[in-house]
């Protein structure tokens, strides 16, 4: 897969909440269908669904456990549109630092404004 | 003093980002900076270098914006659109077209209050999930050199976390 069809099938995978809460789950350690299965109100196959599109995006990879075949993280994947998104958010990040210094200025000068105007009213 | 916190972007949907921060000042003020040129100009600037040299703003729904920035080297970017819907102080609408980019996108603003202090969430509604990996790349490209993230801060920034706990 190059890049962009990486990153697109990455978030693709990360659209969907129930995806998502697995990898939450897995970040904490390997597991099991079953278990993963658990906090869902899910069937075991639902699951197992989502487990694929997990895999195909690269996201997650089985254990060598044979019986229980557990899940674990693949962090390449992840990290790289996580990298992505960063970046993005730096960018924005940037903006808004400016914005709040901006606001701050904007906020001493209402303030400034509303004294003299009430120093007006008294005179 | 409060500290305000970063800005979070999340991606609920294949076709969406989610910009999300806080500010330390009324929604009146931040509606203002976000809709007057003059206070526009100060802070819309994205990477270090680039100024912005237009800024044509929409006063009301069915005005048309654009805004241009420009950097040292003489390189030019914009974008622009039609605003579809004005409310201040709390929602402005509109469409967004970027120089380069042949697709449209609707970006929904809306500014939340509480006790002085203001949430601003932005909405970017794209065509296909292709052109808003697109634009995400584009965020990337723009300059800022980014330290590589390990994994952990991903749930650590509470972008997965967020979004989990949403459900």
């Amino acid at each position: 897969m190059t890049q962009t069809n990486r990153l697109n099938a990455t978030f693709a995978a990360l659209a969907d909440p129930t995806r998502r809460a697995i990898l939450a789950r897995l970040a904490r350690g390997q597991a099991g269908v079953l278990e993963l299965a658990k906090p869902f109100s899910m069937s075991q196959p639902a699951i197992s669904k989502h487990l694929i599109v997990l895999e195909r995006a690269g996201l997650i990879s089985r254990g060598r456990d044979r019986q229980r075949r557990p899940r674990r993280l693949s962090p390449k994947p992840l990290a790289e549109a996580t990298n992505w998104l960063e970046r993005y958010r730096e960018f924005w990040e940037g903006n808004f630092q400016r914005l709040d210094a901006l606001l701050d200025e904007m906020k001493v000068q209402e303030k400034t404004r509303r004294r003299k105007n009430v120093r007006r009213k008294q005179q | 003093m409060t500290e305000t916190t970063g800005v979070k972007i999340t991606t609920p949907g294949d076709q969406e980002i989610v910009i999300r921060r806080e500010f330390n000042a009324p929604r009146r003020l931040v509606f203002e900076a976000y809709t007057k040129p003059e206070l526009l100009k100060r802070w819309l600037l994205g990477p270090p270098g680039w100024e912005m040299v237009v800024c044509e703003v929409a006063r009301k729904a069915g005005d048309r914006y654009r805004y241009e920035w420009r950097n040292a080297e003489g390189t030019q970017f914009g974008l622009g659109g039609v605003c579809r819907e004005f409310a201040r102080p709390e929602r402005i609408v509109c469409t967004e077209l970027m120089d380069g980019y042949p697709n449209e996108s609707l970006v929904t603003t809306v500014l939340v209050e509480q006790s002085g202090r203001t949430t601003l969430i932005t909405t970017c509604l794209y065509e296909s999930r292709e052109v808003r990996d697109m634009v995400i790349k584009s965020g990337m490209e723009s300059g800022v050199e980014a330290s590589y993230k390990r994994l952990d801060d991903l749930f650590a920034t509470g972008q997965v976390q967020e979004a989990t706990s949403a459900s």
